[in-house]
């Protein structure tokens, strides 16, 4: 399966130097968009994101209903900066709220943040 | 509804004297039940010491199941031979207790000569100690046997905690208890309040949240992820860690401050321990 998937990641050209580290993590290179993969993975780890815990979101299993299916994300938040801002810090749009504050509690780190937003922002 | 938590929240943060002049205790109480009453209008009161199956029903049909064979059975067993067996110096746990078994219901309470709030594992390590025993562990082993014989045989009676006016501090407790239940805290930033109140009957995964009040009804509980019983504070301890933050000690000051007031919230209600949950 290594070996597959590691072909697959070089025929993917640009993300071929990723590809080596992916290659190693079952099912990541395996649909060939490894950024928006490891997104995923950030997103629904239950070390990491979470957001399971609270979110229906398409392909996670037993997800939650505390907050929103996260779902037509573009359509909803067409300004991307938008959208990183409420995963960031989600009490600034609602100061009750029951969302982890993922950037500002440094529950994730900025580049896994991003990640994070690519994936949610592809939904 | 959500009126009733930001009042509720902001009675809880707003501290200070114009808080305790502004809401009573009994006035909080009145809240967080119509809270609980207008999110669940078809969850009877006496529903709510049964927890999360008072409003899961596919939960509730397992649990029930359970419950034929109760899981904490021999641990009521074992709590009353200890009840029975006189300590080194001849005496028994009935010589603090005269009025033991069945004294759940008589705690915790305010102890004004102590200045703080008195609870069941308290009373019973203070017993031991005045008897040259050792006082046991508070959150895992035979304390709660001893628990679990004591819930048993005080089944029924009626929750009743009063908030004595003739000692300014047993109201200060209650309020520092009801500070500590609305403060958010941990890497993940919640309170008690974020999942038991705002979000009871959500699911986080696939665990529906159960709502606070009837919370201290069914102690000691067996639960089938610790494969036994444990007390109310390992429980407590345990939501602590969950949220990523550190947990206080049992028997500590928070925890029975916290227990007093979320008691106080559950009067009228009957206790129905141990328990058994998930
Ligand atoms: C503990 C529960 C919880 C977790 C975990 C959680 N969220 Fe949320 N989220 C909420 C709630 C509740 C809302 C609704 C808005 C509010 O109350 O702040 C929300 C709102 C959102 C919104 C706005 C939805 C909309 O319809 O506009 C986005 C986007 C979002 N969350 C993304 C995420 C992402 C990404 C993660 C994981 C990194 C995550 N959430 C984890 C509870 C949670
Ligand atoms: C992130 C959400 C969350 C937070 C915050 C949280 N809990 Fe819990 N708690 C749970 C879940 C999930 C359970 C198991 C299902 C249930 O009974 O609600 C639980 C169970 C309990 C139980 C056992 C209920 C029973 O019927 O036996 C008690 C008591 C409890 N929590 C108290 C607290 C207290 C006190 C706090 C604040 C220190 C707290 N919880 C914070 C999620 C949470």
């Amino acid at each position: 399966m290594t070996r597959s998937n590691t072909k697959l990641a070089l025929a993917a050209g640009i993300l071929a130097v990723m590809a080596g580290q992916l290659a190693v993590v079952p099912g990541a290179a395996a649909e060939g968009n490894s950024a928006l993969e490891e997104g995923k993975k950030l997103a629904f780890s239950r070390k990491k994101g979470n957001c399971l815990a609270c979110h229906m979101i398409e392909g996670g299993t037993s997800p939650g209903n505390v907050g929103p299916p996260l779902i037509a994300m573009k359509a909803r938040y067409p300004d991307r900066a938008k959208l990183r801002a409420q995963i960031w810090d989600a009490s600034q749009a609602n100061p009750d709220t029951a969302m982890v504050l993922f950037g500002r509690y440094q529950v994730l780190t900025e580049k896994e943040i991003d990640k994070v937003v690519d994936f949610i922002w592809s939904l | 509804m959500n009126k009733v938590i930001k009042s509720l929240v902001a009675l809880a943060l707003a501290g200070g004297v114009t808080m305790t002049a502004q809401a009573s205790p009994e006035q909080d109480r009145a809240a967080f039940v119509k809270y609980y009453k207008d999110r669940f209008p078809e969850v009877p009161m006496e529903e709510y010491p049964n927890g999360v199956y008072a409003i899961d029903k596919v939960g509730r049909e397992n649990w029930e199941a359970i419950e034929e064979f109760p899981p904490y059975e021999p641990f009521i067993d074992s709590g009353q031979e200890m009840w029975e067996k006189p300590f080194a110096n001849g005496k028994t746990y009935k010589d603090c207790f005269p009025d033991g078994p069945a004294i759940a219901a008589k705690y915790p309470h305010w102890d004004k000569k102590k200045g703080m709030v008195v609870t069941l594992p308290l009373a019973l390590n203070e017993c031991r100690k005045a008897n040259g025993e050792k006082p046991l562990k508070y959150k895992k082993g035979p304390i709660n046997d001893l628990l679990a014989y004591i819930a048993y045989e005080s089944r029924g009676q009626k929750i009743d905690v009063k908030i004595p006016e003739d000692d300014p501090r047993a109201l200060e407790a209650y309020e520092k208890g009801k500070k500590f239940y609305f403060t958010r805290r941990g890497q993940l930033n919640f309170s008690c309040a974020s999942c038991h109140l705002q979000n009871a009957g959500m699911r986080v995964r696939t665990e529906i949240l159960s709502p606070s009040l009837g919370h201290v009804t069914h102690w000691p509980t067996y639960r089938s992820k610790w494969g036994t019983v444990g007390t109310l504070h390992r429980r407590f301890t345990g939501c602590n860690k969950n949220i990523r933050a550190k947990p206080f000690k049992a028997q500590g000051e928070q925890y029975r401050n916290l227990e007093y007031f979320l008691t106080y919230m559950s009067n009228g209600l009957k206790l129905n321990g141990p328990g058994s949950r998930k």
